[in-house]
């Protein structure tokens, strides 16, 4: 259908997204090429000059690196995995009849227009606090010792937080997938003698494929800059038990106002943001194209 | 669903559906409730559930301290005006990679969702240099096209996918008929994407709202959105629990009420063309 | 010059005010920090702006380390977003030597720069410049309950050693009735748990740095401190006490939690407040030492300074000079009560009268903020100045990260070995790059 003439006028359209996202993405990006490679720190901006690979080398032999590096894959599979998991299950329960759908869907779905710091605040101090918060009254009140989640399991404790926050938006999109599966097939199935698990594996996991893929897709391009959680919980510790690469970066940049390490510990987390992204890319255009 | 089910089972349904729907925003009502008690009765052990003197002296001491409407306002601006903007860069853009779909369209996408990927804190001096050169430190509209340049990406695939699933016959239909270009948008396009359009708009205005990094980054008193009206409760001296409730509560309140509200229309375009 | 004359010169000065008030009004951005002081200078805009109709006020509130993060950008960019900024002695002097802050040297006579505490003036001036007013100073003290520390059966020294405050703190921990010993900072941060730590290793004999600013954490002083602590914190400090900082340890306080608690002698005001439980049962002792001549005290001044790259430097002195004048002190003792007032900056407030007997802690606070002293904390000598930070740009930095490892140590998820080495590689490497040797 496409003819030279709406091929232009396709081009056209397509120009201003594409330009701007480019400058977006090319002019903040080469001065932070730039930089990376200049001695910069903020307080003291006399000292400036050419370091060459200096900034790469402190940033990438910095200890803490190797802990980012595996915290935030954690991090991201962490959540994935319970999201999916408890989305899936989820969204079969609400599929089911009952009463008062509606309501629980609302309540299923709140959680997700939490402001991150908001909800990292609330966790942190009404419910995790060692002391204060309702878990420890949880725990007292059935005999047990309060625990104390975000200094002896602070990534489990933001992987937590943040599933919590994720969990809504995977239990949706599963939901309306679900809601989309021919009930004949299903009911074929039964005749044949399928218990539930059958069914569940043979049908409704294929269905759901697609649906998985795209929350894994959306979930990860937002976990792998989850920051504001961090921030507010932990600050990243004990010691670097829960840095993420963006946190580390953020520690560079603005708490040791180290411009030039900051900004290569941004190219490498640019380059490595980009290896996931091709790999997700790859595994989307699979099951996408379909 | 046709198959019929015994009402043992849809009351067992019923029972564990509640029960893990109340637990999933139990948080959020503890904070509620939280908001109405005084700073005592907050960290009362045992806790307290609803029978205590409902106060509302929180939201006022808030009221007092933060000016609240101010930051609400700019949220809305920033957020809705960003989301708008969005769109009127991204239709086109996704109305032609649906139906002119080149060689490269679909690497164009995964490009813009790439872009999405960049730690925001790594470009943070660079941008903050740029913004001053402009002049548009702690300005809203500065923070709108921000805002819409994160979120272009996430709008332009959306409407992608809802695009795609209009069957392209109809608009060969239409080009049959004499339509223009700009009719075939108006007219025939445009109300069969109204539903996927509304969802997108819904999602990116919650983005927007909840974006926490720039937002508190580039902006000081004129332009400060309900992100930073938070940052100033995060740890005050003393006992916040019921401050830090209220607070939070002011700063969710609008975006949860708007999504409850359009439930049905975020819910349908939350797809991503992920169902067929 | 004739009456009629100077009458109508009168007249038309009040118009031009008048007229420049309603045509330019002067809006001043300001940048401070969520702590109680601040929020009540906050609350007296109006009176400000009664006595001040072509100055405006707009604020921004924030929560400390966001607001050093926004203001530290700004000023170093100079993207001049602020007209007056909340900034602490840390920052003073490296940011004056920078060229970045107003001079304050030319405020007016009746703000009395001599009134204000030698301690605190000191740390505010480069090269005879005052960079900041201070709007209030604090050391740190020893805070305790009077009632717990008599069940005990014990009494408190005016001025303990860190031993007798370890064997008090096991004596009145009480963990079935959530009683706690002792509280203090264990949150990551330079100006969090670093500032207990490095307050408290002064008085262990350690330093950060020796003359050629070696980094110091591999002698036996710093170990020690840190077994002192991780253990005394271990037997009687509260669960989660490494994500502990000041506000939390605060609460805890105010709830009767807390046995003792050593941290900033601002905090005195609250724990005696309307908003405390254990008001009336509360009593002050130095901080506390190990004989070697230094205390566990450090010297701070929250202060407002205002950045070059103001548009409005003398409505922003007009400011300035307004929030840290006794004038504005009155004021907040009339609407709030002397114990209220913002502590430890003039002499004059503790020569009077009204506020003495209104504050109990007032003569402990004055003490320890004299007994502090910046340049010269450390029982070796050493190549800074500082009690509880070391006034370098690169300090931020190390000390945040040196303070990640700490935090790690109380928390027992990795060893004091392992911490301090951690510690001694980082700031090494940091220092090295810097170039300081």
């Amino acid at each position: 259908m496409a003819t030279a003439h709406s091929r232009a006028a396709a081009r056209i359209m397509i120009a201003p997204a594409t330009v701007l996202l480019l400058g977006w993405m090319l002019i903040p990006l080469c001065m932070t090429l730039y930089y990376s490679f200049q001695r910069y720190r903020l307080l003291t901006p006399d000292n400036r000059g050419w370091v060459g690979f200096r900034n790469y080398e402190r940033f990438l032999t910095n200890p803490a690196f190797q802990d980012a590096l595996i915290n935030t894959l954690l991090l991201v599979l962490g959540v994935l995995v319970i999201t999916v998991v408890l989305g899936v299950l989820l969204a079969i329960l609400l599929d089911q009849p009952m009463f008062g759908q509606g309501i629980v869907r609302i309540l299923v779905i709140a959680p997700f227009f939490v402001m991150p710091t908001v909800s990292a605040l609330v966790w942190k101090n009404m419910f995790m606090n060692p002391v204060n918060g309702l878990f420890a009254y949880a725990f007292e009140a059935v005999g047990l010792q309060p625990y104390d989640f975000l200094s002896q399991a602070p990534l489990a404790s933001i992987i937590g937080i943040v599933a919590w926050q994720w969990l809504p938006f995977a239990t949706l999109i599963l939901l309306t997938a679900i809601q989309s599966l021919n009930s004949e097939q299903m009911e074929a199935a039964e005749m044949d003698g399928a218990g539930p698990i059958q069914r569940f594996i043979y049908i409704t996991l294929p269905h759901l494929g697609r649906a998985i893929t795209v929350v894994i897709l959306i979930q990860t391009i937002f976990l792998l800059s989850i920051f504001a959680e961090i921030l507010v919980t932990t600050n990243g510790g004990p010691g670097t038990a829960s840095t993420n690469l963006t946190y580390l970066v953020y520690a560079e940049s603005l708490l040791s106002f180290d411009v030039g390490e900051g900004s290569a510990g941004g190219v490498v987390a640019i380059i490595l943001a980009n290896i996931v992204a091709i790999f997700l890319m790859r595994m989307i255009g699979k099951n996408l194209d379909a | 669903m046709a198959r019929a089910i015994t009402p043992r089972r849809k009351a067992f349904n019923t029972a564990l559906a509640w029960l893990i729907g109340l637990a999933i925003f139990f948080p959020i009502l503890w904070t509620f409730l939280t908001s109405f008690k005084t700073e005592a009765t907050a960290i009362a052990d045992p806790p307290v559930w609803f029978f205590f003197d409902w106060t509302t002296e929180n939201y006022s001491v808030v009221q007092e301290r933060s000016g609240y409407f101010r930051y609400f306002w700019n949220s809305v601006l920033i957020s809705v005006g960003s989301t708008l903007l969005g769109l009127i860069i991204a239709v086109p853009a996704a109305w032609s990679m649906a139906f002119v779909p080149a060689r490269r369209t679909k690497d164009i996408l995964m490009w813009m969702l790439s872009t999405k990927m960049l730690p925001a804190v790594g470009v943070l001096v660079p941008i903050y240099l740029i913004f001053r050169d402009l002049g548009i430190l702690d300005n809203v509209w500065g923070l709108v096209f921000v805002l819409m340049m994160i979120n272009l990406p996430i709008i332009v695939w959306m409407l992608y996918t809802y695009f795609r699933e209009i069957p392209g016959e109809i608009l060969e239909a239409a080009r049959m008929d004499g339509a223009t270009l700009k009719s075939e948008i108006l007219y025939v396009l445009a109300p069969m994407a109204v539903p996927g359009i509304a969802s997108t708009v819904l999602l990116n205005i919650i983005l927007a709202w909840n974006e926490a990094f720039w937002t508190l980054n580039l902006t000081a008193a004129q332009s400060a959105p309900l992100t930073a009206f938070i940052a100033s409760y995060s740890s005050p001296e003393g006992l916040f629990y019921a401050k830090l409730s209220a607070a939070s509560t002011m700063a969710i309140a609008p975006i949860l009420v708007m999504g409850w509200f359009s439930q049905k229309q975020l819910v349908r375009g939350l797809t991503f063309g992920a169902v067929k | 010059m004739t009456k009629m004359n100077r009458a109508l010169m009168g007249a038309t000065a009040f118009c031009m005010v008048a007229g420049v008030a309603s045509a330019q009004q002067t809006t001043l951005t300001i940048a401070t920090v969520n702590n109680g002081d601040m929020i009540r200078m906050q609350g007296m805009t109006d009176s400000f702006t009664e006595a001040n109709p072509d100055i405006a006020l707009e604020w921004v509130t924030l929560e400390e380390n966001v607001l050093r993060q926004r203001v530290t950008t700004d000023i170093a960019t100079n993207g001049g977003q602020y007209d007056v900024m909340t900034i602490g002695t840390y920052e003073v002097p490296i940011w004056g030597r920078q060229g970045w802050l107003t001079s304050l040297n030319d405020l007016p006579a009746e703000w009395n720069k001599d009134d204000i505490l030698p301690a605190i003036a000191g740390g505010l001036t480069v090269d005879g410049e005052l960079y900041a007013a201070p709007f209030y100073g604090e050391s740190s003290m020893v805070m305790y309950r009077t009632d717990l520390m008599e069940e005990a059966g014990l009494e408190m020294p005016e001025a303990p050693t860190w031993e007798f405050i370890r064997e008090a703190a096991a004596a009145m921990t009480d963990e079935e009735a959530e009683i706690y010993g002792i509280c203090a900072r264990g949150k990551a941060g330079w100006g969090e748990n670093m500032a207990f730590l490095t307050a408290m290793a002064n008085s262990f004999g350690a330093r950060w740095f020796d003359e050629e600013w070696n980094a110091q954490f591999d002698q036996p002083e710093w170990r020690e401190t840190l077994e002192f602590y991780t253990g005394m914190m271990e037997e009687s400090g509260p669960p989660g006490a490494s994500n502990n900082g000041f506000n939390e340890n605060l609460a805890l306080f105010q709830q009767g939690k807390c046995g003792m608690w050593i941290d900033a002698t601002v905090a005195a005001s609250f724990v005696t407040g309307a908003d405390s439980t254990v008001a009336d049962q509360v009593g002050f002792a130095l901080a506390p030492d190990t004989g070697l001549g230094k205390r566990g005290n450090w010297l701070w001044a929250w202060s407002l300074a205002i950045p070059a790259s103001t548009d409005a430097p003398e409505a922003a002195k007009t400011f300035v000079a307004w929030a840290t004048s006794n004038e504005y002190t009155e004021l907040v003792a009339e609407a709030e009560g002397w114990a209220n007032v913002p502590p430890g900056t003039r002499t004059s407030l503790y020569e009077n009268e009204e506020y003495l007997s209104a504050a109990p802690f007032a003569e402990m606070t004055l003490q320890s903020i004299e007994s502090a002293d910046p340049t010269n904390p450390t029982v070796d000598p050493v190549p800074y100045t500082g009690v509880q930070f070391v006034a370098i740009p690169e300090f931020q930095g190390i000390g945040t990260a040196v303070g990640q490892q700490f935090s790690a140590a109380l928390a027992g998820t990795t060893s004091i070995d392992d911490a301090l080495a951690t510690a001694q590689q980082l700031t090494t490497d940091e220092m090295e790059d810097a170039g300081y040797n």
